[in-house]
């Protein structure tokens, strides 16, 4: 099982490490990142394994979209499947 | 391996363009419960409610964070309740009570099948609930009723369109004082489906397993978006893309029905490929209209774009999900959509005009407000005008009119939230009421003859 987390807002140091740095406190293993930063926009995709997590699924999700408040970031955490359902045949 | 542009694309339809799962309804039999003491039947009705759907909040709460998409209304049908009153000697009334109180304890917004069917005639319970309406939907807040007074296979039943023309005035009347808002929770239908996961008009058919979970999609606003990058595109490339967006906005309908059903040990019924605005910016079947080239919804045109989107949403919807039901079509409901209510109040869009597109979508007249002077017999022939379209056209049709009593055109009813608000719109004052007061049963059409 694998979730996508994307981060998208306004650039400052430290984005990756905290948002990592939660994915290790829950045990999500962070398989693969993209990120690009235009002009001042950060923009991150983030693939993890969470099989692992050592609590609920949910309780990642909420975590990262109150980081994302407290930073004025955009944190999304979701289920891959809902791409592989909208994107695959 | 999934690719950025797609991740942002989910993202991006979700964030901007109110994509969301309109609700996921949980349908329960209630033949179960029937006995001849009124309040044990209510004991066991509530107690199967409540035993069901106990986990449906939390389930679809749980998938809304796990899946990052917005699943706006958790809501539970039950088996039409005249066939459950139908045993019972004192006022079917209690039911709808017990159904709020059900409702209320397992945290749904609503709940459907305050109904009775009576396509062909009255059986027991039928009158008796039909002439109980406006006093539970007086009384309640969250139930919601409907009717069937005609179908393909049958005809219509002229005696139930003169009753149910009085039936929604009462109910407009009895609750003035919040709006006439017991109108907008009752339906009369033609054809009506019975697993039809949308409000006002869901009730469990008896066809139907024991308890079933199904899904109804959204997505005005995504479908507008794909469209307006295309400002040159000719009409057949239009519909290519309104089928690959309903595809996508299905597939997570799909996506989520699949899953809440695996949670709540229920059997996942069908996804319901509806287009269902809402009043908020950017959520309106309207302005896909407009987007593909009318300058206000209710032009001429209107008919023919809207079947196109009709047709494409299907089209691209069908493969996206394992079985489909409920209205599957575009929603026109006038107070809901911010588009028809701009094109209702300017006077571009008129009921006459309305009930031509209601030929060729989901699903009909749908909360339309009209003069509170206007006759129950009228009403009564409105609706029959809507079920003759159905029955001829082998689809559902509904009525959901809103009699705004003591107000006139010019004047507005407002509800606020997904109901949205309607300005009164002209009806025309021809009485009808000779033809509605011979009463008997339109008799079948030869469309019914497949066999």
């Amino acid at each position: 099982m694998r979730a996508v987390i994307t981060v998208i807002g306004k650039d400052t140091v430290g984005i990756l490490a905290k948002v990592s740095g939660i994915c290790a406190e829950y045990n999500a293993n962070v398989i693969e990142v993209t990120q690009s930063v235009l002009q001042d926009m950060f923009a991150m995709i983030m693939l993890v394994d969470i099989s692992k997590l050592n609590t609920g699924f949910t309780a990642l999700s909420d975590r990262m979209s109150s980081l994302g408040k407290e930073l004025g970031l955009s944190i999304h955490t979701m289920h891959e499947d809902i791409f592989n359902s909208m994107h695959r045949i | 391996m999934l690719n950025v542009y797609d991740i942002l694309e989910t993202i991006r339809m979700i964030q901007d363009e109110c994509l969301d799962i309109r609700t996921i309804t949980m349908g329960i039999s209630l033949l179960d419960c029937i006995d001849s003491d009124i309040d044990k039947a209510c004991d066991k009705v509530y107690d199967k409610i409540t035993r069901c759907a106990k986990d449906l909040v939390k389930v679809g709460e749980d998938l809304e964070k796990e899946y990052g998409i917005p699943i706006i209304n958790k809501r539970l049908s039950v088996t039409p309740i005249a066939l459950v009153s139908a045993a019972c000697k004192s006022s079917p009334v209690k039911f709808a009570l017990t159904m709020e109180k059900a409702a209320k304890a397992v945290g749904v917004n609503l709940i459907g099948g305050y109904s009775a069917l009576v396509q062909k005639g009255f059986s027991a319970g039928d009158l008796e609930l039909i002439n109980s309406i406006p006093e539970a939907l007086a009384l309640t807040s969250n139930v919601c009723s409907s009717v069937n007074i005609g179908s393909t296979k049958t005809g219509i039943n002229l005696d139930a369109c003169k009753i149910m023309g009085r039936i929604v005035k009462e109910t407009a009347e009895k609750t003035v004082d919040n709006n006439c808002f017991g109108a907008a929770k009752l339906v009369v239908f033609c054809n009506a489906p019975d697993d039809n996961p949308f409000m006002a008009g869901a009730f469990h058919g008896v066809g139907q397993p024991d308890c079933i979970i199904n899904v109804g999609v959204s997505g005005p606003g995504v479908v507008r978006a794909a469209l307006s990058k295309y400002p040159d595109a000719d009409i057949t490339e239009i519909a290519d893309i309104i089928k690959k967006t309903s595809y996508k906005i299905t597939r997570v309908g799909q996506l989520v029905g699949v899953k809440a059903s695996e949670r709540l040990g229920v059997p996942f019924g069908i996804v319901d490929l509806s287009l269902a605005p809402t009043p908020a910016v950017g959520d309106s079947v309207a302005h896909i209209l407009e987007e593909i080239g009318l300058e206000k919804c209710g032009a001429p045109g209107t008919t023919a774009t809207l079947a196109l989107l009709n047709d494409a949403v299907k089209k691209g919807g069908v493969m996206a999900c394992s079985r489909i039901g409920g209205l599957s079509g575009a929603f026109i409901p006038v107070s809901e959509d911010a588009g028809m209510i701009d094109a209702a109040k300017s006077g571009s869009l008129c009921i006459e005009k309305l009930e031509a597109m209601t030929a060729v979508c989901s699903v009909g007249l749908d909360m339309i407000v009209v003069p509170g002077d206007t006759s129950a017999d009228t009403i009564a022939a409105i609706i029959a005008d809507e079920a003759a379209i159905g029955m001829v056209n082998s689809k559902t049709t509904a009525v959901r009119i809103i009699p705004a009593i003591g107000k006139d055109i010019g004047e507005e009813l407002d509800w606020g939230g997904l109901f949205g608000c309607g300005p009164v719109m002209k009806v025309n004052t021809n009485s009808p009421s000779k033809f509605i007061n011979r009463g008997g049963q339109i008799p079948a059409p030869l469309q019914s003859l497949k066999n």
